[in-house]
C-alpha cells in the first residue's frame, strides 16, 4: 500500500516523466492531441496556454484521472498511463487543483497529515489497538506535518477547520498536503490562480524554496506570466490541445506561435473586430 | 464545566494526540467509570439492569454503523441482517461445537464482515440512494437465506437455543452478570473506535466521505477504503448480533428484520453522525423511548383514554414519536445529540465570563 516511493531513482539530467504522443479526446473536442514533453529530474517547468489548451487535462493524464487516448507516460522507469490516482501518488507524484480539493471540515494538521497516508503502514487492527505502533507512527509524523507546517507558515491555523480559511491559506494548506507526501514530482495546477500581488509572490518563494531546497521537480500551470517567466526553468506552450513551443522562458516569449495564440494574428483581430 | 483548557500546556505531539487532552476530562471519564462499573450494578435491580444491557449491546451495533455511515459516508440498510449473521454463526458454533463466547464472537463478527465486505462492492460504481437499495437487497436475501436453508436456522421457526456464556466457568446467569459482561465489549467498541476514527485509516475514512477526488489524489484508494468500511463496520453487527443471541438465549431471525436497519440508522441520525458520543447517546435514546413512551402511557394516559384504548396506542404512539424525533432532529440539529452536548460544553468552557 504504501509504495517504494524512493524506487527508480534518477539522477539529475535524466528524463524523470517522459510523456510520449499523449491524446485525449472527448466525443468531437480534442483536449490534448499527441503532447511530447518529456521532464528533468529536479527541473521546474511551466506549461502555460490559453484557456481550454488542454493544460490540467495533460495534468489529469499523469495523474490518473484521464485514461490516455493515445501515447504513453513514464514515469522514474515505471510506466503509468492509466494507472489509479491511488496508485500513481503512492510512486510519488503530487498534485494540487485549480479549484482547491481539500476536506472541508477537517483541521489543517489533519489534512496534511493525510498527506503523510502512503508513507504510514498502521492498519485496521493496530489503529483499533493504538497504543503502541500506531501511536508511534502518528507522532513520528506528525513532526513531518509539523516541518511542513513551519515551512508555509501556517503554525497560527494548525487546528482551524479549512473550510473557515481564506483562499490564499487554503491554496497554501493543499501545497502542504501535496508536500506531505514527499513527491518526487509536483503537479501545481494554478497555485496562484485568484490571489493578490503579495499572495502569489509568498506562493512564489514556497514553490522556488521546495524546488531548490528537496530538489523536488514541479510542473506549474500558471496564468501570470511574470511569475512562470521570473521561477521557470523551461516553459512549454500548449494551445488548442497541441503543444506549440517549449524552451527557456526567453525563447518561449520570442516564439512567433506563442505571440499568435495569446494575441492573435493582425488579421484575425481585423476579422474579429468586423465581426 | 470541566472542559476547559485555559493553562493546560502540552510538550509533547503524544499529549496533543491524547483521547482526553485535558487532565479534568480524564477525572470525569474515571468518575463515570466508576459509576457506571461499580455503582450502578451495586445498586440497581435486575429489571433496570436489563435495559441497560439492551443499551451496551446497542452501543456496539452504532458505533460499527457510525464508522460506516458517519465517517465514510457510505449507507447501508442492510445492518440488521448483517447481525443475524453473527448471530446465526454464533448459535451454530455453540449448538455444534460448544464454542465459548471467546471463539463465538470473532467468529460470528468475522462472518459478518465477510458478507458486509461482499455487500459493499456495489459501493464502488454506486453511491447514496442506489447504494440504499443495493444493501437493501441483501437484507431482504440474506433474511430469506438463513429462514430457508435449515442448516444454518437450525430447522423450526428458524431460531437456536443458545445457553448464556460462561466466564472462566462461571455462566452469566443475572443481568448483573451479564452487565459486567456486555460492559466490557461495549467499552472495546468505544475505546477501539475512538483510536480507529483517530489513525491513519480513520482519517482515510473521512477523506473518502468528503472529498473522494482529493483521497484519490493523495493516495488514498478509495474502493479499498469503502470495503475496509463495510468489513469493519459489519464486524461489528456480527459482533451485536451474537451479544443479543446471549442476551435474548436465542437466535432468531425476527429480531433482525429490517426495522432493526432502520432503528440503528435512527441511532446514529439522533445521535450524530459521525461521533463516538452521539453512537451512545443515540443508542441510549433509541432504546429507552419506547420504553419510557410505555411508563409514561401506563401511568399517566389512563387519564385520557380508556383501557382498552391504550393498548393500541402504544405501539403506535412509539412510531409516530420514533418518526417525529428523526424529522426534528434533520431539520433542527443535523449533528444530533452530541452537538447539543457540545453546545452546552462550549458555553461552560468560558463560563461565567463568556465575552
Amino acid at each position: 500500500m504504501s509504495g517504494d516511493v524512493n524506487g527508480g531513482e534518477v539522477s539529475p539530467g535524466e528524463a524523470q516523466l517522459a510523456i510520449s504522443g499523449v491524446s485525449k479526446h472527448f466525443g468531437g473536442v480534442r483536449a490534448v492531441e499527441a503532447v511530447t514533453l518529456s521532464v528533468r529530474s529536479g527541473e521546474l517547468i511551466s506549461v502555460i496556454g490559453p484557456n481550454g489548451a488542454g493544460k490540467t487535462s495533460l495534468l489529469n493524464m499523469i495523474s490518473g484521472f484521464y485514461r490516455p487516448d493515445t501515447g504513453n507516460i513514464v514515469f522514474a522507469g515505471k510506466d503509468i498511463t492509466g494507472a489509479r490516482p491511488s496508485h500513481v501518488a503512492a510512486l510519488g507524484i503530487a498534485r494540487t487543483f485549480q479549484n482547491i480539493a481539500l476536506f472541508a471540515g477537517m483541521t489543517v494538521l489533519d489534512n496534511i497529515m493525510l498527506g503523510r497516508h502512503v508513507h504510514m503502514k498502521a492498519g485496521v487492527l493496530s489503529s483499533f489497538i493504538y497504543w503502541g505502533l500506531a501511536q508511534k507512527e502518528e507522532i513520528a509524523h506528525r513532526a513531518r506535518a509539523e516541518e511542513l507546517i513551519e515551512l508555509l507558515e501556517l503554525e497560527d491555523l494548525r487546528k482551524q477547520p479549512t473550510s473557515g480559511l481564506a483562499y490564499g491559506l487554503r491554496k497554501r494548506v493543499e501545497l502542504a498536503r501535496a508536500l506531505a507526501l514527499d513527491p518526487k514530482l509536483l503537479l501545481l495546477d494554478e497555485p496562484m490562480g485568484g490571489m493578490n500581488q503579495e499572495e502569489k509572490e509568498d506562493m512564489a518563494r514556497f514553490v522556488l524554496d521546495v524546488n531548490q531546497q528537496w530538489g523536488t521537480t514541479v510542473i506549474l500551470i500558471e496564468h501570470d506570466m511574470a511569475v512562470v517567466m521570473d521561477i521557470s526553468d523551461r516553459v512549454a506552450v500548449l494551445d488548442r490541445g497541441r503543444k506549440i513551443a517549449e524552451g527557456s522562458p526567453g525563447e518561449v516569449q520570442r516564439h512567433p506561435d506563442v505571440i499568435r495564440a495569446y494575441l492573435g494574428t493582425a488579421k484575425e483581430r481585423r476579422e474579429a473586430a468586423a465581426a | 464545566m470541566f472542559h476547559r483548557e485555559s493553562g493546560v500546556f502540552k510538550t509533547s505531539y503524544a499529549a496533543d494526540m491524547a483521547l482526553y487532552p485535558l487532565p479534568i476530562a480524564k477525572w470525569a471519564v474515571a468518575a463515570f467509570a466508576g459509576l457506571f462499573i461499580v455503582i450502578v450494578p451495586l445498586t440497581l435491580g435486575e429489571y433496570y439492569v436489563s435495559i441497560l444491557n439492551l443499551i451496551l449491546i446497542a452501543i456496539v451495533g452504532a458505533l460499527g454503523l457510525n464508522v460506516l455511515v458517519g465517517y465514510t459516508g457510505q449507507i447501508s440498510i442492510g445492518h440488521g441482517a448483517f447481525m443475524s449473521v453473527g448471530a446465526y454463526t454464533a448459535a451454530n458454533l455453540v449448538v455444534r461445537l460448544d464454542a465459548p463466547f471467546w471463539v463465538t464472537i470473532p467468529a460470528g463478527g468475522l462472518m459478518a464482515a465477510l458478507i458486509g465486505a461482499v455487500v459493499g462492492i456495489p459501493s464502488l460504481r454506486i453511491k447514496g440512494i442506489y447504494l440504499a437499495i443495493a444493501t437493501l437487497a441483501a437484507q431482504l436475501i440474506i433474511e430469506w437465506t438463513i429462514n430457508h436453508v435449515p442448516a444454518i436456522s437450525g430447522g423450526v421457526q428458524a431460531s437456536i437455543q443458545v445457553p448464556r456464556p460462561s466466564f472462566f466457568g462461571v455462566q452469566l446467569k443475572s443481568q448483573t452478570q451479564l452487565y459486567l459482561f456486555l460492559m466490557g465489549f461495549a467499552v472495546l467498541a468505544i475505546v477501539g473506535t475512538s483510536n480507529l476514527v483517530r489513525s491513519r485509516i480513520g482519517r482515510a475514512f473521512i477523506a473518502v466521505r468528503d472529498q473522494d477526488i482529493a483521497a484519490e489524489i493523495i493516495g488514498i484508494s478509495t474502493f479499498r477504503y469503502k470495503l475496509i468500511a463495510f468489513a469493519i463496520s459489519s464486524f461489528y453487527a456480527g459482533v451485536t448480533g451474537v451479544l443479543y443471541t446471549y442476551y435474548l438465549g436465542i437466535a432468531n431471525y425476527e429480531q433482525f428484520q429490517l426495522t432493526v436497519s432502520i432503528d440503528y440508522l435512527a441511532m446514529i441520525i439522533i445521535g450524530g453522525l459521525g461521533s463516538i458520543l452521539g453512537s451512545i447517546f443515540g443508542a441510549a435514546f433509541v432504546t429507552l423511548l419506547p420504553i419510557v413512551t410505555r411508563w409514561f402511557l401506563e401511568s399517566f394516559g389512563g387519564l385520557i383514554f380508556s383501557a382498552a384504548d391504550l393498548a393500541n396506542i402504544i405501539p403506535n404512539l412509539r412510531l409516530i414519536l420514533f418518526g417525529g424525533l428523526i424529522i426534528f432532529f434533520l431539520v433542527v440539529e443535523p449533528e444530533g445529540l452530541n452537538r447539543l452536548w457540545r453546545n452546552i460544553r462550549n458555553y461552560f468552557r468560558v463560563w461565567p465570563f463568556s465575552y
